[in-house]
């Protein structure tokens, strides 16, 4: 288990775009009951704002009709919902079996020497964020790296490089 | 060696989109299929011995008659995108490269357990995925495959996708259907069985991707066409994943019960950079570990894999080579399903942070020999005492490595007992 209790509050009101709230009423018709919303409106809320922020928990509680915290079990429980703002290039390292046994740590150490950053934290001018996850289901093309949900497979240094530079 | 039933449309061009998939045979079976009672299907795939790719291998035909027969419920049916086992890496082929398949088998299953409502649980890391698999499903919508009436038939069938966000405890059955159900991934004890009291408590078949992918082919040529693969238990094809230090890692589809060792070197290209075999862990990283002697004897079907006290899991085989250091790779190991205990059970949850906690001991030289026959007390202490098997698929491999490289651990041991003495 991971410790994931705490939130990040804005100090500003959060409401789903009108994208999003078109979304949210085409799915919320797809199941029978409104709580299956919980993750899918998690998911809508990282998709707009890049994260979850705090106030997103009682507005999604209040669009399905459930308590509030039924929607922060479900946002702490899961990692791959940030409860903190992440970089504009968020960078997955996978560090299970595989990609461990395929040199994952060659690039860990990379990056913490190049920009500085170890899993867990933010560059800071905000540009990179870094996080070492677990099995990315990418064992054939050991080592992958994934960014921005982008999967990059046979990773090395040298490749490494160029792909960070061209990252906005 | 390598087969093509399920691959068929891999490396065809563009085999993803509607079009080119109907044009090599997607959704050809649907017209025998509504000619066939529901219970005919069923039979055929009981016949055919399709057992469940997810890992455990339960004969698919048989979990759906489970079923209980004249409720007034619905049933659903969740089919098992998650596919987080380390080193299991097949269903995602299937839903980028040939997402038709799916569907197709998605449609056969339903006609066959008589459900209308069909959920895809996908992993959340499974971004490009997801949407490669989305549009196949418009697409199918678009041409009257899936909704209202499937391929003109008086028959319903709705597809959504319910994404997770990054639990692996969901590949678990019930806890699947937590998530959907909007709930954190702790799974349901049992009984009830999901096929009586499953999603939303009406009676659910959770079947994996590749399972479902593999009835379009049985429909089509039969049940006997199947079982011309693979062994009598173990009849059929599957989709292996090879990783690790081997030259060609990949993705693979061969017939079960070919020879383990063999499989290595004549399709993955053998241990990588001329380097000695130390182990293969066969299916995935939840089985127990083989030495060179026992995979030597090994063939990659459910009764070998039984026979030498591990099991086929996920068929996500992983190579190493004699560079390893056992001792790390267990630490990586425990340090996985640590993080991944929903934290249900104490046993788990606590007592696999035990675990790490005297591994990461004996890796610092902080540890004795007395604390590596405690790492092997807690494992038998641990397993089975849980509501899911997350805790065993962590136990049951480390036993194996404290059995099978004990001498590994008593180094490390032995360092701290030198730096005493000194």
């Amino acid at each position: 288990m991971s410790n994931r209790a705490h939130l990040t509050f804005t100090g500003k009101p959060f409401q789903f775009d009108a994208e999003r709230d078109a979304e949210f009423e085409y799915l919320v018709k797809r199941y029978p009951t409104r709580e299956s919303m919980i993750l899918p409106a998690l998911w809508l809320t990282q998709e707009q704002e890049g994260w979850v922020p705090g106030e997103a928990i009682a507005y999604i509680a209040d669009r399905i009709g459930t308590f509030a915290s039924q929607v922060y079990e479900a946002a702490t429980f899961y990692t791959m919902y940030h409860l903190h703002p992440v970089g504009r290039n968020h960078i997955c390292i996978c560090r299970t079996l595989s990609c461990w046994l395929r040199g994952k740590q060659e690039i860990v150490d990379y990056l913490a020497g190049e920009i500085g950053i170890r899993p867990g934290e933010v560059s800071e001018d905000g540009r990179f964020s870094l996080e070492e996850v677990e099995c990315l289901g990418h064992c054939g093309t050991a080592p992958v790296v994934q960014v921005n949900g982008e999967f990059h497979e046979n990773m090395d240094v040298e490749k490494l490089k160029q792909l960070l530079a061209g990252l906005p | 060696m390598e087969v093509k039933v399920l691959s068929a449309k891999f490396d065809i061009a563009d085999a993803h989109l509607l079009e080119v998939a109907k044009q090599h045979g997607a959704y050809a079976t649907l017209e025998k299929l509504f000619a066939m009672p529901p219970a005919d299907v069923i039979d055929e795939v009981k016949n055919s011995g399709l057992r469940g790719r997810g890992g455990a291998g339960f004969p698919a035909g048989l979990k759906w008659s489970f079923l209980p027969k004249g409720l007034d419920k619905p049933v659903y049916l969740a089919v098992n995108s998650d596919e987080s086992e380390p080193a299991t890496f097949k269903d995602r082929y299937i839903l980028t490269r040939d997402p038709h398949l799916l569907i197709e088998g998605i449609i056969i299953c339903c006609w066959a357990i008589g459900c209308h409502d069909c959920y895809i649980y996908i992993r959340g890391e499974y971004t490009t995925q997801r949407k490669a698999l989305q549009k196949a499903i418009d697409e199918a919508y678009d041409a009257g495959y899936l909704g209202e009436k499937v391929a003109g038939q008086d028959f319903r069938l709705d597809v959504t996708v319910h994404r997770g966000a990054g639990a692996y405890v969901c590949g678990e059955e019930t806890a699947l259907l937590e998530s959907v159900e909007g709930r954190k991934g702790q799974p349901r004890s049992k009984p009830p069985f999901p096929a009586v009291a499953g999603l939303y408590g009406c009676p659910t078949i959770i079947n994996n991707v590749q399972t479902i992918a593999s009835l379009p082919f049985i429909i089509a040529n039969g049940a006997d066409a199947y079982k011309a693969y693979g062994t009598e238990k173990s009849p059929g094809t599957h989709l292996f994943g090879i990783s690790g230090h081997v030259e060609r890692p990949g993705m693979y589809e061969l017939p079960l019960g070919l020879p383990l060792l063999e499989v290595i070197d004549k399709v993955a290209g053998g241990v990588w950079k001329a380097r000695k075999l130390k182990a293969v862990i066969p299916g995935g990283s939840s089985t127990p570990v083989l030495t060179p002697e026992e995979a030597a004897t090994t063939t990659l079907d459910y009764e070998s894999m039984a026979a030498h006290k591990t099991m086929f899991g996920s068929g996500g085989i992983v190579v190493l080579d004699e560079t390893v250091d056992m001792v790390r790779l267990v630490k990586n190991l425990i340090d996985f399903y640590h993080h991944e205990s929903c934290g249900q059970c104490t046993p788990c949850r606590e007592g696999l942070g035990w675990m790490l906690k005297i591994v990461k001991q004996l890796l610092n030289g902080e540890g004795t020999t007395a604390d590596i026959d405690l790492l092997r007390e807690l494992c038998d202490n641990i397993e089975m005492k849980t509501v899911c098997v997350l805790s065993a698929a962590c136990t049951m491999p480390v036993r194996s490595y404290l059995d099978k490289f004990r001498p590994e651990f008593e180094a490390y041991a032995a360092d701290r007992a030198k730096t005493e003495a000194a």
